[in-house]
């Protein structure tokens, strides 16, 4: 590691006013960026993201303590910079990613593997102009010893699930490395999104990771508002927590059954599957979509809850609620559950705050973040709700958490559904015109992140989404060292990343 | 535990009625069969399912198949977890080049006959995503493919009447 003095993003941004959109803006040199990474190791703030963007390497950094995010930029037009990786790990992974995609060179940086280009692209990422491109083979991490061998599995993998690869060494039944490989999922959608006018930039924006298309387009839509000074009306806010909730449930309930399943319990799987039917065929005969996908658009939303819908989603939570509790009591009643999910798949807490690991996976580590509580937006603000938390960091823990969120989103729903008033449902756009804007929303899976610059014509100049995954993979190795591989798939399951949220 | 069961008792099976196979598909795969392999099927279906870059939400409904409601087993739709086991390649996604290869190899590695089914918009036309230096194309641009599941994604129910319509044709 480097030398430099760490230094707090508050000392820079201290008394100076935030953006419309919660984010401090700040140009740096290049030694403040130096001692802001080196802020990170000390732990003074998190890592929430790094782009590439107008000639200028940016990163966002936020404090949960001092209540605070600023994006910071440091001027690279050749894209040379100084590594953050080499002073704070948890950044190595994306710096390795802007390589591939801007050609950015950052120097020091401990790993000088590609992430996303697997040397398979006729040509390079178009905002990528150095030509370099990596080799076709990838050096896996080494490990020796005596009697240690390698399970190579996927990408194509043995469920219905999406692809990567895990490089596992063991040693008899026990795992001593893990090492993924992702990428495969890579779409280049931060390029698609380049010169899309709004509406198209949303749409793909959505398809970002299917399984949180409402919180997806929940953060374009407000870092849209905050570009433009997009009003949005009070029933739309309403209307757009109900459905983040609805996915957030949706979503649990799933991986609670599937963990269970992976413990060999088969009927609370069947239950849990059921359940999420349900919220799926609500959400559809409420909203228009299964999944509601585009249903969250800039300056609200495009489709209003009918009052029949309402009374369908007060019948849905009612049932929720009881059937879930039935399936909590199950799990807990069960030991040979517990055989299997105490003390699995360990996340400490010192790595998951190093890492700013979001969602379930930090909150089960003693990580006490949710984007809801500490920096609320509309309509979390009105509401009221108590921060799931465990702090022993394995797979009970993380399911825990979730049976938490799960109950916790039913009674937010039932604040929102009181709250409703009538009202239209979507601002009046505002003319088009450049600027910036930033958002962070809390899905299912943990904080998501949009980072985005309209030109004059109101298109997109710069996109950048930062899954919640990217500072969950690498806890799942770590998690999963010093356990058998038989065990793998429910401790994978308690984490559920993102690939396709990941590789973009 | 007892009560779970006991309830599942009284309530009644969750379970939706079959489903009329889908008449467009029925079409498509009247073309795609007409002098293949019929009658290899025996009424039942292995499917392998491929992401080769999906958003996942295609793999959310696939999954759904199998929950309480759309229950594909009774309909001698089975999921299994190689290739080798497989009748069909249920595919989705626009096809990444970073996901070619495993997919080429994986539809190697299915035996004989062999079926290739692209669910989604993305696996017919790359929907969204058209037009990415990072997408080789369709499913169809790199695999045969016998039928094409539309939708963003397909409900689950498209998707069980699709697989219905493979069955019915190539048993025909
Ligand atoms: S068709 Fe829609 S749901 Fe399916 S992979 Fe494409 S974008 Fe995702």
């Amino acid at each position: 590691m480097m030398a430099a003095p760490a230094i707090e993003i508050a000392e820079l941004a201290g008394g100076k006013t935030a953006g419309l959109d919660g984010f401090h803006r700040i140009k740096v040199k290049e030694r403040t960026w130096h001692e802001l990474a080196a802020g990170c190791a000390a732990g003074h703030q998190d890592l929430g993201g790094m782009w590439f963007d107008s000639g200028a390497i940016q990163m966002l950094l936020f404090s949960e303590q001092q209540k605070m995010r600023a994006i910071v930029a440091l001027a690279a037009r050749s894209g040379v910079y100084p590594s953050v990786g080499c002073y704070h790990a948890p950044a190595i992974r994306l710096e390795r990613a802007l390589r591939d995609i801007h050609g950015t060179d950052p120097q020091g940086l401990p790993d000088a593997r590609a992430w996303l280009d697997h040397g398979v692209w006729p040509s390079a990422a178009p905002s990528q102009k150095s030509g370099k491109r990596p080799a076709r083979n990838y050096e896996f991490l080494s490990a020796e010893g005596n009697g240690l061998h390698q399970i190579p599995v996927g990408p194509v993998h043995a469920g219905i699930i999406e692809p990567g690869h895990f490089r596992f060494t063991a040693n008899g039944e026990t795992i001593v490395r893990l090492e993924e490989r992702l990428g495969y999922a890579h779409k280049g959608i931060e390029a698609l999104c380049k010169g899309a006018d709004i509406d198209r930039a949303a749409r793909l924006a959505a398809r970002i990771s299917g399984d949180s298309t409402v919180a997806y387009s929940f953060a374009f839509a407000r870092a849209i508002e905050a570009a433009l000074g997009w009003p949005v009306p009070r029933r739309a806010e309403f209307l757009r927590g109900i459905m983040a909730e609805l996915e957030r449930l949706a979503n649990h309930i799933n991986d609670v059954g599937a963990i269970c399943n992976d413990a060999s319990v088969v009927v609370l799987h069947a239950r849990c599957a059921h359940l999420r039917e349900q919220i799926l065929q609500v959400s559809k005969s409420c909203f228009g979509h299964r999944l509601m996908m585009d249903c969250i658009v800039p300056g609200g939303v495009s489709c209003d809850l009918a009052p029949e819908g309402r009374g369908a989603i007060e019948q849905l939570l009612k049932h929720c609620a009881k059937q879930f509790e039935a399936v909590v009591h199950v799990y807990e009643e069960a030991p040979s559950l517990q055989d299997r999910t105490v003390t699995t798949g360990i996340v400490r807490p010192a790595l998951a705050a190093q890492f700013a690991a979001g969602g379930y996976v930090g909150r089960a580590s003693g990580r006490k973040f949710d984007t809801r509580a500490i920096f609320p937006y509309a309509p979390y603000g009105l509401l009221k709700f108590d921060m799931a938390g465990r702090s022993e960091g394995d797979v009970d823990a993380r399911l825990m958490v979730r049976v938490d969120e799960v109950r916790s989103s039913i009674d937010l729903i039932r604040q929102m559904l009181e709250l409703l008033e009538r009202g239209p449902i979507r601002g009046p756009a505002p003319a088009l015109k450049a600027g910036e804007g930033a958002a962070m929303i809390e899905g299912f899976r943990g904080d998501i992140f949009i980072r985005l610059r309209l030109d004059k014509h109101g298109r997109l100049a710069h996109f950048h989404a930062r899954d919640p995954s990217w500072f969950q993979w690498p806890m799942l190795e770590a998690a999963i060292e010093g356990n058998i591989v038989a065990d793998f798939p429910l401790c994978n399951k308690s984490f559920n990343c993102s690939y396709s949220g990941h590789d973009m | 535990m007892r009560s779970l069961l006991l309830r599942a008792l009284i309530e009644g099976p969750a379970v939706i009625d079959r489903p009329e196979p889908d008449s467009a598909s029925v079409s498509e795969l009247a073309r795609a069969l007409a002098d293949r392999f019929r009658q290899r099927l025996g009424r039942s279906l292995a499917i392998r399912e491929v992401d080769a870059g999906s958003c996942n939400g295609c793999e959310l409904e696939i999954h759904a198949l199998n929950n309480p409601v759309y229950d594909v087993e009774r309909f001698g739709i089975k999921f299994v977890a190689s290739p080798r086991h497989a009748d069909v390649l249920l595919v989705t996604g626009p096809v990444t080049w970073n996901m070619r290869q495993a997919l080429e190899r994986t539809y190697a590695a299915t035996p004989e006959p062999k079926w290739v089914v692209a669910a989604g918009d993305c696996a017919k036309n790359c929907g969204v995503f058209a037009g990415s230096y990072a997408c080789v194309g369709p499913v169809s641009a790199v695999l045969p493919v016998d039928l094409h599941i539309p939708g963003c994604p397909p409900e689950p129910l498209d998707i069980l009447k699709g697989l219905l319509a493979l069955i019915e044709a190539s048993s025909a």
